[in-house]
């Protein structure tokens, strides 16, 4: 089960200044767990201590703001594409 | 060194107008400087998407977070990619304020600013960077 993960260009300095990276899971869960064993650099980039996503973040499964699914337990399947998006504000 | 097409900052200023009283705002797509051959210290902007203003309001903007989607798709579609924010001061100079300053989200980003203070608008655009915020020149280009 593949699963493309796109990060911005934010993140890229923290994966090795890949665009996306494909990865075998099951759960979004499960995708931020490998993609920080791959990319230590990764960890509390998105999702934090307490086991929620950043509020400067917003991260989809294709269309779906993850938000109003499941969150870190929404499911993903094979040839699901989650973005990951800074959120975009000043004054 | 940001290049804008005259078109298309044609299109942001009057996107930011419409938008008043509130704050507009949009994305801007380009290539990265190191895919710009032979010029890698500007970057040309290709493509502008406007967005919705979810905050609303007169001091503060939030780009809509689906039409932030739905732009990065659409550059990444054309071969390039988000390399900036273009948003209005209904009131002040085209300055960052502390809080664009506190919230800039990318240090790799152009961060465009559009005052309507005064009646002829006026634009800069600046890398924001932590707390270093450096100046950049707009070139609009035919």
């Amino acid at each position: 089960m593949s699963v493309e993960v796109r990060l911005p260009t934010v993140l890229r300095v923290h994966a090795g200044g890949n665009s996306s990276v494909s990865l075998d899971v099951e759960n979004l869960r499960e995708l931020f767990e490998k993609l920080t064993e791959l990319y230590p650099a990764m960890a509390g980039q998105v999702v934090t201590d307490e086991g929620s996503f950043h509020r400067f973040v917003n991260v989809y499964v294709n269309d779906d703001d993850v938000r109003y699914l499941e969150k870190l337990d929404t499911k993903v399947r094979d040839g699901d594409v989650v973005t990951i998006l800074p959120a975009v504000a000043g004054g | 060194m940001l290049k804008v097409p005259r078109a298309l900052y044609a299109q942001m200023l009057a996107h930011v107008i419409g938008c008043l009283p509130e704050e507009g705002c949009g994305l801007i797509s380009g290539f990265p400087p190191q895919m710009a051959a032979g010029d890698p210290v500007s970057t040309q902007v290709v493509g502008w998407y406007q967005a919705r203003n979810i905050a609303g309001s007169a001091k503060l903007y939030t780009v809509d977070p689906g039409d932030f989607l739905r732009a990065d798709r659409q550059a990444q579609s054309e071969g390039c990619e988000i390399v900036g924010v273009v948003h209005s001061h209904t009131h002040s100079d085209p300055y960052p304020s502390p809080t664009d300053i506190e919230q800039a989200p990318d240090p790799s980003w152009h961060y465009m600013i559009i005052s309507l203070r005064h009646p002829d608008p006026t634009v800069r655009s600046y890398s924001i960077s932590g707390a270093q915020v450096q100046e950049e020149p707009v070139i609009l280009v035919d």
